[in-house]
């Protein structure tokens, strides 16, 4: 039987009830959310069964939502089964304080690089990785430029304020 | 963030040890780009080897954060510069994923010609580069009259050669010019006999034959567990392409094949991408029969070149702008950024000439996206470089790099 969304929702949710939450299909692309401590048995379940196989890590990053207390770090992965040729997006929440998620290096070699990108960017702390360093910003870098509070721009100009950029904000 | 002085401090062990420490790069003209490679070599055997990237690292996912969309296709140029219409349209489909547009077919039948003219052009430069490394530099001075004669044909359509901002959402900025068609003919006709001869030098070559086959192989398994994709992923004998498992811009009414390896070395990647040529010769000749088949059928077809509900992302022309009220203000909101889009979340993903090229995109309703991520080919297969090099010869390495066919640009975004 071919793998469709239903049936991978379903499976889904009969393997790890009601831990995942948040089931959205934009786009025609399942996706869910998972809690942080569940992301490698979630992919590793996905991995090894034999009905799903999702063996293939498409991408890995993450998202900076500020306004989200205790859950302002979104790491998403996307994975593919090749062989179903169907795809799942992934979603991890962790606190911006304790940015923890468990490395999927082990199950992907691929990953080892996207983590580092990942890290590099947000400062998400893969625990576990064999290697959590700086990739394609300068080592002597003190801060994570791709979080929000980092403005690409000069601070004190108003003209490149949110507002001009149709997102509310403030002019002075 | 302070200025720090890196003085050389030589490990306690350099001096003990019996294998050397070469560095390959940053600047090499056997690396093809900026990246260094700290290699471990004990004699003419690659130990093992760490690469060092990120030298040409232009934070684009964060520019991106700050740009109309509109203004975001001059970023995607910037990622694989040898094809850079490709990742052009790819970006523009996301957009039109996200705003559901449908583009009419001849728009789609243009843009595949366009993209499998920047794949010919991409897998000439590869292909051609490992003959140089391999020492026949014929073949590449050769072909590059034809990479030429695609540039010029990208230059018909919108200008620019090599950075090309090609194309707009909805389909392209004006319809192709007859000296467009003619050019595209012109390739058609003379192009074969080109690939013929540059095949006659290279595919059974006893020398080249014998410097590239067993030359940094990757078994299949490996490639994926890697996230390999593309030629290099086929040519380890695994026939994903996002062409056929997830066609887009109609490419399923193509009829091609996937052209797949065994061994995943320097000759099975340089055979992949051989193949792919025809193939993408093939399809370019499909769809020039199906674009003549279309304006036969109705001669109105002739003028379409984009989708007409995305005339909100069209610029209007420009002697409408000069005489009319309503397109000036048009042309004027669209230049300000003053496009809103629909908040959305879509990945949509290309066959670029490296792999698949992926776009996530989160709108949050903003006139610019909220966050903007690249799944670049290079960036992830290049990671297995090192597995793919350690034990082998040196010289080895040299054409297993330039046969991975990895872009600066795309590897450090």
């Amino acid at each position: 039987m071919a793998l469709t969304n239903e049936i991978l929702k379903e499976k889904l949710t009969e393997k790890f009830g009601e831990a995942l939450t948040n089931w959205e299909e934009p786009y025609g692309m399942l996706a869910v959310t998972a809690p942080a401590e569940m992301n490698l048995k979630v992919m590793q379940h996905l991995y090894d069964d034999d009905s799903t196989r999702f063996r293939f890590l498409t991408d890995l990053t993450a998202v900076h939502y500020p306004e989200r207390k205790g859950e302002e770090l979104c790491v998403v992965y996307h994975l593919h089964s090749l062989e179903n040729n169907v795809r799942l997006r992934m979603k991890v929440y962790v606190p911006i304080e304790k940015p923890d998620v468990f490395t999927a290096t082990q199950l992907f070699s691929g990953a080892n690089w996207m983590e580092r990108e990942t890290y590099d960017n947000f400062g998400v702390n893969f625990v576990g990785h064999p290697n959590l360093t700086r990739i394609l910003n300068v080592d002597e870098m003190d801060y994570f430029p791709m979080r929000k509070e980092y403005r690409m721009e000069d601070p004190t100009r108003i003209d490149k304020d949110d507002e001009m950029f149709g997102r509310g904000g403030t002019v002075a | 963030m302070t200025e720090q002085q890196n003085h050389i401090q030589l490990a306690e062990e350099s001096l003990a040890k019996q294998s050397t420490t070469l560095n390959l790069g940053p600047t090499h003209p056997a690396t093809h780009g900026v990246f260094q490679n700290i290699m471990e070599i004990d004699g003419e055997k690659v130990l093992s080897t760490v690469p060092t990237i990120g030298y040409i690292h232009r934070a684009f996912e964060k520019i991106a954060e700050r740009r109309p969309y509109y203004q975001i296709t001059p970023l995607t140029d910037r990622l694989n510069y040898c094809s850079a219409p490709i990742n052009n349209m790819g970006w523009h489909m996301t957009i039109e994923k996200l705003l559901n547009i449908k583009t009419p077919k001849r728009v789609d039948y243009m843009r595949v010609i366009i993209m499998e003219l920047a794949r010919i052009a991409d897998h000439l430069i590869c292909n051609s580069v490992v003959a140089v490394d391999t020492g026949a530099l014929t073949g590449f001075t050769y072909v590059f009259q034809w990479r030429e004669l695609i540039y010029e044909i990208y230059e018909e359509v919108c200008g620019s050669r090599l950075t090309t901002n090609i194309g707009r959402v909805g389909g392209f900025e004006r319809n192709f010019s007859k000296v467009a068609w003619e050019k595209i003919d012109k390739f058609m006709e003379g192009f074969p006999k080109v690939m013929r001869e540059f095949e006659a030098l290279l595919n059974r070559n006893r020398i080249f034959m014998e410097r590239c086959i067993g030359a940094g192989p990757i078994s299949a398994e490996r490639a994926l567990n890697y996230s390999m994709t593309g030629p290099n992923l086929r040519a380890a004998g695994v026939d994903y392409d996002v062409r056929v498992a997830q066609p887009y811009s109609s490419y399923e009414d193509f009829d091609f094949k996937i052209p797949v390896g065994t061994t995943g070395d320097v000759y099975d990647r340089y055979m992949v991408r051989n193949d792919e040529i025809w193939e993408s010769y093939k399809i370019i000749q499909q769809a020039l029969e199906k674009i003549t088949k279309l304006e036969q059928e109705d001669p109105a077809q002739k003028d379409i070149f984009y989708a007409p509900e995305a005339d909100h992302f069209h610029l209007p022309a420009k002697e409408d702008v000069y005489t009319k009220m309503e397109a000036l203000i048009y042309h004027f909101k669209m230049i300000m950024g003053e496009i809103e889009v629909l908040p959305g979340e879509v990945y949509h993903a290309v066959e670029g000439a490296n792999g698949e090229l992926g776009y996530y995109l989160i709108s949050d309703g903003g006139r610019t996206p909220y966050r903007l991520h690249f799944r670049r080919p290079c960036f992830i297969y290049y990671q297995a470089y090192p597995e793919i090099v350690s034990g082998g010869l040196l010289s080895d390495a040299i054409i297993t790099l330039s046969s991975l066919n990895v872009i600066a640009g795309e590897l450090d975004a």
